[in-house]
């Protein structure tokens, strides 16, 4: 909801922060750490309920997940084993409180196809995941404030229109067919990228970060194109304030305006926007590094599906779930921290 | 207020209207005419044919099999709109009635409907979809199904939010002052105030539901062979970029188009729902 007002237009989100008087702010300071506490507890719900989902989905609705991975055909003396190896026959509490023990210290399972444990994949995998979701990031993030900057300083005209309608494509145009239009031009045609592979870190900065630069602008198109068209409202609604008229009005040229007071009150539902399209690129991810044939995390749980490796599955699952939750968390508390209105009535 | 006349000349006037319900009938008369016919057969092989170049014969020219590219995607046209129609549906169903339910009942049923939404945001529809394939198998039923539950908090949040302004007007107390229920007045007075919010948003969800669709079946995740859909059409395309790159290019334009169509849609039933708005922009 709060992602379609914003792109939308919203109503005073980006307004100036009024000054209350004392007695007002006190109250808000009580209602503060009440809202802080609710969403806190919310937050480790959330967290509590998506391991219960995930746990109950991969775990006991199927009824026995040593058959899954192993098939109908396996032998019964295979089963048996795995069931052991994987401690399916004590009871589904125990085992899901052991689970989320092992989560908590981060002691995970054993992945069933690789043999190590599934930290150590994790670990590994992130080291691709999350320079690849830095990259996305800044650069949608520098190309959206440009954009959507530009637009509204252009209200209007042809430039507005030329971004408005790169917005409208961005969105429509899914980003693995973008991916696969990247490589089709700068690695096929031109030849200045490779197609996909990942060559570590091992051999220094550049090589591992020019393997990441196409899959980071595949990602950051569809970021690019929601967060410019939210800048670029946002922008033009501060525009219309009263402090802004007053600001030309004392003599303040135009560009001072937009930066001094314009920019900074515009950004607000921009950072908010960011922060919700940050769990987007995470699982934009998943998609993209298999276009890429990154080793990613994103790869290693797609990869686990078809080899039915569970474990991996599970733990993988729960970890983007809670990074999705915890991203979430984060946003409420920055917009809080931004926007104080916001803290008094918890929607 | 408006009347019924003056809808029509805004929608006639509204550029994201007309090019939106354009693309988006288009869309829908493509699925619908490929019910009956197609060019060629969608899926039958034909390894003499196999990557010919657009001609009279094969307008989008052949895949690797030697199956009609244009055929092939006519058909998949047909299964995005199914996915789209059948999840957003579940989604809609679901979440319309949970938002409504806890409008109209406040209190801890709220409350409840409340958190359980902010616990299914942890689950974007990839995800769901990745752990419903982990068991079940990957096929389009459980893209559906995975897309689907993914919609439901969303439509309960919107339901929800436009609901709750509608029970605070006046004419709601004076449906209740004449006896009415809850159940009642939300039938009668609150869905029908809130259903162009409802269908924007369907509008926009089945757009996102199209793209959530390709990239699954471009996964290998969503609808199996041999039946088409665009976004296993591009998975196969890859493989094939460096002997024939034409096939990477038509599947995503058909999505795009199918995407932009629908989003255009909903933009300018927006604008024509709430003239205010339009006009604010």
């Amino acid at each position: 909801m709060l992602l379609w007002t914003a792109i939308h237009g919203s109503h005073g989100i980006a307004a100036a922060i009024p000054r209350e008087p004392i007695a007002v702010q006190i109250a808000a300071g009580a209602g503060v750490s009440v809202f802080l506490f609710r969403r806190f507890l919310t937050f480790l719900g959330t967290l509590v309920g998506a391991s219960v989902v995930v746990f109950l989905v991969l775990e006991v609705l199927p009824g026995d997940p040593a058959l899954i991975m192993l098939g109908t055909e396996a032998q019964a003396d295979t089963l048996a084993a795995l069931r052991k190896k994987l401690g399916l026959e004590r009871p589904p509490l125990e085992r899901y409180f052991d689970w989320i023990g092992g989560l908590v210290t981060g002691s995970l399972g054993m992945s069933h196809t690789y043999s190590v444990p599934v930290a150590n994949l994790i670990l590994e995998r992130l080291q691709v995941t999350v320079p690849l979701a830095a990259m996305a990031i800044t650069l949608s993030t520098a190309l959206a404030l440009a954009l959507g900057l530009y637009a509204a300083a252009r209200h209007n005209r042809p430039g507005d229109y030329g971004v408005m309608a790169f917005a409208q494509l961005g969105i429509a145009i899914p980003g693995f067919w973008f991916a696969i239009l990247l490589v089709l031009l700068f690695a096929v045609v031109l030849g200045w990228f490779s197609a996909g592979g990942f060559p570590g870190w091992g051999d220094g900065f550049w090589p591992g970060f020019k393997s990441l630069i196409l899959p980071a602008s595949a990602l950051a198109l569809a970021q690019a194109a929601i967060l410019s068209r939210v800048t670029r409202s946002s922008v033009l609604e501060v525009m219309r304030e009263d402090y802004v008229r007053t600001a030309r009005a004392k003599g303040l040229t135009r560009r001072r305006t937009l930066i001094r007071h314009v920019l900074r009150n515009a950004l607000i539902p921009v950072v908010t926007i960011m922060g919700l399209q940050l769990s987007n690129l995470l699982t934009g991810t998943i998609i993209i590094e298999s276009v890429f044939h990154l080793p990613g995390l994103g790869r290693l749980v797609f990869q686990a599906i078809s080899q039915r490796d569970l474990p991996v599955v599970k733990d993988v699952v729960v970890l983007f779930a809670a990074m999705v939750v915890a991203i979430n968390f984060l946003v409420d508390m920055l917009y809080a921290a931004i926007d104080p209105r916001l803290r008094l009535h918890d929607d | 207020m408006t009347t019924s006349g003056g809808w029509l000349a805004r929608a006639l006037r509204s550029g994201n209207f007309l090019i939106g319900a354009a693309l988006s009938g288009t869309l829908a008369l493509t699925a619908l005419v490929s019910l009956f016919w197609t060019p060629k057969s969608a899926t039958a092989i034909s390894i003499p044919h196999r990557l010919t170049q657009p001609s009279g014969e094969f307008p989008l020219g052949t895949d690797h099999f030697g199956r009609d590219v244009l055929s092939m995607l006519m058909v998949g046209a047909q299964n995005s709109i199914l996915v789209g129609v059948v999840a957003v549906g579940i989604g809609a169903t679901l979440g319309i009635a949970l938002g409504a339910l806890a409008s109209a009942r406040r209190g801890w049923v709220e409350e409840v409907v409340m958190r359980l939404t902010d616990f299914s945001f942890a689950f974007p529809a990839i995800l769901s979809a990745i752990m419903l394939t982990a068991i079940l198998g990957p096929g389009t039923v459980n893209s559906i199904i995975a897309i689907g539950i993914f919609n439901i908090p969303l439509f309960a949040r919107v339901t929800r939010g436009s609901a709750n302004a509608i029970w605070a007007r006046e004419f709601i107390l004076a449906a209740r002052a004449a006896g009415k229920g809850a159940f009642r007045i939300t039938l009668e007075h609150v869905l029908p105030n809130i259903a162009s919010v409802l269908i924007v948003q369907a509008t926009i969800q089945f757009a996102l539901a199209i793209l959530a669709e390709a990239g699954l079946s471009y996964l290998g995740l969503g609808t199996q062979p041999p039946q088409p859909s665009w976004g296993r059409m591009l998975n196969e395309a890859q493989t094939m970029m460096f002997l024939a790159p034409r096939l990477a290019v038509f599947p995503g334009i058909a999505i795009a188009l199918a995407v932009l169509g629908l989003n255009l849609l909903g933009d300018g039933l927006r604008d024509l729902f709430d003239p205010k708005l339009a006009r604010k922009r």
